[in-house]
């Protein structure tokens, strides 16, 4: 990467430090400005029935009751908004059979899921619109679901789409070298195991919420919403409902949580826009917990035979499997239902050096809430199938998991080089966060505990997993499938009149601190006190055009779009006070708001008074020169599809082999995440991303019965893991600086939740292995538990 | 997630609360601490007609000493017992359960009479009321009669208690010197309700009580286990092993967390980790 490589020349003011999040006292106070929060005049809210059916066929909807009742000021059902809106298909070119029927916001003649839309009242009062939606009668007609995802494979499953000939919505096969010749040689151990992975979802503090607006005089319609990308809404919005797109503001400010739950197009949501515009009024829609659970894209829902080959010395062979996964009766719209399964076709094993991969992906339509993008897309199972994988095989050739991984790993020095299925990799560090694991976790110590603690009928085992994590993707991630998601993202610097900058970006913050460490680059590269840094995220009025919150992608592509504006402004800000002072712009620099002299540090003019003299007395200004004092730079990753990071990371769990129940007693995470903008954002993020991963391996799932009623949509019913049974998480770092940015920053927020799940499930089967047997399905409860055991049946 | 139309009425005499739930027109329910009721209203599964809140009802507080009997009023809170001197000494089997009810938050507001009065399956203090052969005072415009805690839970938020009465007081024998209580309990989350759970009295002449919740409709009590463990001064490792082989005269009902097998199992495993408790006292 060229670039203004002498940003890190002077010692660093504000990255790599813990500097406090600017915007915590003001939440703090109970200032948010959360959506829900917002009353507009002549506000009205959007109440939505929906089908308490996972499969039926709707003969006639009845609203001739409802519509006359207190506070109801219209009703429409899913005929009436398809009238109004273009439907939209999940798929993307760049998959190439992905099949997903056309998609209207609410159910027009089918409803397909349990909590799928088909009516909606505009009401005075989400309680008023709550009694109406009594009084609509549906005539349902029940239709046999579709819930297990390999019964709906069979032949005989009803059709989700009459229009196709089976509940197939993609498939996709990978294949490098021969693995079935390889796994049949002599000296070859093969291991074969079906793992599950349970349906959950991501539990945002802040459910989803959006309040339109329709301002007939400028033809706008304003969306505030709480969400992760304002651009891509503002696309489809503009697309879907026939509007100019620079008639179509997205504006997100606080937003209580995404983890990639947000970052999707809802029904519910396109239709209050909808309505806003016929109605010509602000109407609010915001999702209560129970709409949420059967709404909010769920995640996962895996069930994979997979199959590793090794040599006696531990030399893995290669490895494969063959996955189905159900994504309910659409894929999502538009970042589609298949990329989790992709991911999970492409990472597995990427880590490791082998030589022969065959791995199929199946992605089938069932009647559940649609299944898409949860942080750390696919990553979970792909690290369990191939890091579990490994340690079974490990188990059964008599090695210890620590040596068979530093033998498979890809060495530190191989870089840049590619996986069996040719992810490209560069600066990754395998060995030296293994290293580092061992180093803070004292493996051998527990070893020798584990040895005497089954003395004594306790069972400890200790599990690991190494990992990769997309992070920073190029548009080869969505552009390229002609999804309308930019992958490059924008940064505006300004300086005011006094002295201080506004910084705006099109990366948005979603709790996790983006805010700040925008406004940490900014300020460092550019040199004023941080307190002086405005940033403005969400607002597609205002803010430069880019791709918003996903895939680890806000510090590493939207904190180098900062860094460049940054550095833009500041030689700007140089050359003009270069003319004032008459010196050389390369023999000044800007530190603390002043403009000083590099060599002796004198204060030479501050940035207040440089300002002043451009904005109000440009007369004292030469004619020829005409500063700017505002910059925008845009970035996007070009050398790499993708830049990865890597971590590792181990888990010391017990469990209770009379109840079943586990307890994790410790867990470390070693994360590569590049270079560190703020040491406790980043280990926040790696905490929040084990936190999740846990709920994932040991207590989330969406539990449906066979009719496709989920059974636990709520906060008491579904377990999201809670502080009391959180174990102490230790981080650490190893910083490998990615290439292709100045900043090298890579990103972080996924990896926990990509590698605990495998590292719990091999923490607990190391613990069971004395008593042979073994547990392969998450979440990993009590009572599968007792089952491996064989204490139940 | 709204609770419809409702009125509600806020009566500050026990007498004012049974005129209102006499009168049927009104489709009275009775709100207490509303950790339960009000989300009950939100979901819509309870759709009462006028809502009687009874936190102003003085006659419904405190907790009394009599010579043989600790009386404690409907609308004594969790936060009250947890606090409460009186419980300490005379009711430790209150205090041994109360950590594991819910959260701090919820037994700020949470009462003894909603807890009695809406019978969950895995609520704590209904076993605690079995074990101690508590007795419910229930009074209505008819007058008022003492129920025991055996023939008061029903089924599934089901009790003997009819839509004009109201719960006014829970009364619990004292302990006695020689008597030993053991209680164990397994939930997936700290203060979630639990998966299986129970209750023991060793009495002064041996004979013991043992209740279980979290793995029937109701609470519930073992007869066979209490045959068993009745009269032996000592709980032996055999007896107890014995104890969990004779557990089978309960209807076991799985829930989400756990089918009927693994409720009886972790039953046996409560059973056995509250005796060993109890041995070692
Ligand atoms: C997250 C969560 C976790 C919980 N975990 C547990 C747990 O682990 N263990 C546990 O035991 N409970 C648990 N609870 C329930 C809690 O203890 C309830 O508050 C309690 O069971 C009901 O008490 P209340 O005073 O809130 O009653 P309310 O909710 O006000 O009323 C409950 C029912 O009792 C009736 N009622 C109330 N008072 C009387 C009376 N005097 N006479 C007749 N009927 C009456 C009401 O009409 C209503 O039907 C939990 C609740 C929550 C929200």
């Amino acid at each position: 990467m060229t670039g203004p490589a002498t940003v890190f020349d002077k010692p660093t003011d504000y990255i790599g430090k813990s500097i406090p999040r600017s915007d915590a006292s003001r939440l703090l106070r109970g200032q948010g400005r959360y959506v829900d929060d917002m009353q507009l005049p002549r506000m009205v809210h959007a109440v939505f029935l929906r089908s308490p059916y996972a499969h039926a066929k709707i003969n006639s909807i009845d609203i001739s009751q409802a519509i006359d009742l207190q506070g109801v000021v219209a009703i429409f059902t899913g005929k009436d908004i398809a009238q109004h809106v273009e439907p939209y298909v999940g798929v993307l070119s760049h998959l190439p059979g992905l099949r997903s029927p056309a998609q209207y916001p609410l159910a027009v003649d089918v409803a397909r899921w349990q909590g799928e839309p088909v009516a909606v009242v505009i009401c005075a009062s989400r309680a008023l619109g709550e009694d109406a939606l009594e009084y609509i009668k549906v005539d349902y007609e029940q239709i046999p679901a579709v819930t297990d995802t390999l019964d709906a494979m069979s032949s005989e499953a009803p059709l989700i789409h009459k229009e196709y000939d089976s509940n197939l919505a993609w498939k996709r096969e990978v294949e490098f070298g021969n693995l079935e010749e390889a796994l049949a040689q002599d000296d070859v151990v093969v291991v074969e195991k079906q793992i599950k992975f349970g349906r959950h979802t991501g539990v945002t503090l802040e459910t989803r919420a959006t309040v339109c607006d329709y301002i007939p005089g400028d033809e706008q319609l304003i969306m505030y919403y709480a969400g992760q990308a304002p651009h891509m809404l503002q696309f489809i919005l503009a697309k879907h409902l026939d509007m100019l797109e620079e008639n179509v503001r997205v504006v997100a400010h606080d937003v209580g949580g995404s983890f990639g739950i947000k970052v999707h197009t809802y029904g519910d949501e396109i239709a209050t826009a909808i309505i806003a515009k016929l109605l010509k009024r602000p109407v609010k829609f915001t999702a209560d917990r129970l709409e949420s659970f059967v709404t909010d894209i769920h995640a996962r829902d895996h069930v994979v035979d997979a199959k590793i080959g090794v040599k006696k010395d531990g030399t893995i062979v290669g490895m494969g499997f063959n996955d189905f996964t159900g994504i309910g009766p659409f894929s999502m719209y538009p970042r589609t239902s298949a990329i989790e399964c992709n991911q999970i076709l492409n990472l597995t094993g990427a880590p490791y050096q082998f030589e022969h991969y065959h791995a199929v992906g199946n992605v089938v339509f069932q009647n559940k809430t649609l299944m898409c993008q949860y942080r750390a897309v696919g990553h979970p199972i792909a690290m369990a199938i191939s890091d579990c994988m490994i340690e079974e095989a490990a188990r059964v050739i008599g090695m210890d998991p620590v040596k068979i991984r530093k033998k498979n790993l890809i060495p530190d020095d191989a870089y840049p080089t590619k996986s069996v299925t040719g992810m490209r990799f560069d600066d990754l560090s395998h060995h030296a966060c293994l290293d580092k694991l061992l180093e803070i976790m004292d493996y051998e110590g527990l070893l020798v505990d584990q040895q005497k603690e089954r003395g004594n009928g306790i069972y400890r085992g200790i599990g690991f997993v190494s990992l990769v994590e997309v992070t920073n993707p190029s548009p080869m991630f969505y552009g390229v499938g002609g999804a309308p998601i930019a992958s490059q993202d924008g940064a505006t610097v300004r300086l005011d009149a006094a002295g201080a900058l506004h910084v705006s970006s099109s990366v948005t913050e979603q709790g996790q601190g983006t805010n700040a460490i925008l406004q940490q680059i900014a300020a460092d590269v550019f040199g004023v006190a941080i307190e002086r840094v405005k940033v403005t995220t969400g607002d597609t009025a205002t803010v430069p055009y880019g791709g918003g919150t996903w895939a680890s992608r806000g510090a590493g592509i939207g904190g180098e779009a900062m860094l460049l504006a940054s550095h833009a402004l500041k030689e700007q800000v140089l050359e003009t006070a270069a003319v004032i002072l008459q010196a050389k712009p390369e023999n000044l620099d800007i530190s603390s708001g002043e403009v000083i002299s590099k060599e002796s540090g004198e204060q030479k003019i501050s940035l207040g008074d440089l300002a002043k003299i451009v904005y109000y007395r440009g007369n004292e200004l030469p004619n020829d020169l005409r500063p700017e004092l505002i910059a925008t730079r845009h970035y996007r990753v070009t050398d790499f599809p993708f830049v990865f990071t890597n971590g590792a990371m181990a888990a010391h769990v017990e469990v209770d082999t009379n109840t079943g129940f586990i307890k994790i007693l410790h867990f470390w995470a070693v994360e590569d995440c590049g270079r560190v903008i703020n040491p406790q954002l980043v280990d926040d993020q790696i905490r929040g991303g084990v936190v999740q991963g846990i709920g994932g391996a040991l207590y989330e799932e969406c539990i449906y019965d066979t009719d496709g009623q989920m059974q636990n949509a709520s906060m008491a019913d579904y377990l999201v893991p809670m502080a009391s049974e959180m174990p102490e998480i230790t981080v650490a770092h190893v910083e490998t600086y990615t290439k292709t940015s100045v900043l090298g920053a890579k990103g972080a927020g996924e990896a926990g939740t990509g590698g605990a799940p495998a590292a719990i499930m091999n923490a607990v089967n190391n613990a069971l292995e004395p008593l042979n047997c073994g547990l392969w399905q998450m979440p990993m409860t009590p009572e599968r538990v007792l089952k491996a055991l064989g204490k139940i049946k | 997630m709204k609770a419809p139309d409702f009125s509600y009425e806020k009566p500050t005499t026990i007498s004012d609360v049974l005129a209102l739930l006499a009168n049927n027109e009104l489709e009275c329910q009775l709100l207490a601490g509303g950790q339960s009721l009000m989300p009950m209203m939100n979901f819509r599964m309870a759709n009462p007609g006028t809502l009687v809140d009874i936190s102003n009802v003085s006659e419904l507080s405190g907790i009394y000493e009599r010579k043989e009997t600790i009386e404690i009023g409907a609308m004594v809170r969790y936060r009250e017992l947890e606090l409460s001197k009186i419980i300490k000494t005379h009711c430790p089997l209150i205090s041994m359960v109360l950590p594991y009810v819910a959260h701090a938050a919820i037994r700020n507001r949470g009462t003894i009479g909603g807890s009695i009065g809406l019978s969950d399956p895995a609520a704590e203090l209904p076993a605690v009321l079995l074990v101690l052969d508590g007795k419910i005072e229930i009074t209505s415009e008819k007058g008022i009669r003492l129920e025991p805690a055996n023939t008061f839970f029903k089924g599934v938020y089901e009790t003997s208690c009819e839509p004009d009465e109201l719960i006014t007081k829970i009364i619990l024998p004292k302990k006695q010197p020689k008597q030993k209580f053991g209680f164990h309990e397994i939930a997936r989350r700290h203060g979630d309700y639990a998966m299986a759970g129970v209750c023991i009295l060793q009495d002064v002449d041996l004979n013991v009580r043992v209740a279980f919740f979290g793995v029937a409709d109701r609470a519930v009590r073992s007869i066979a286990v209490e045959n068993l463990l009745s009269g032996n001064s000592y709980l032996s490792g055999e007896l107890i092993k014995n104890a969990q082989n004779v557990l089978n005269d309960i209807e076991f009902e799985g829930d989400m967390n756990a089918g009927p097998e693994a409720k009886q199992h972790i039953a046996k495993v409560v059973l056995e980790r509250a005796l060993k408790e109890m041995k070692n006292d």
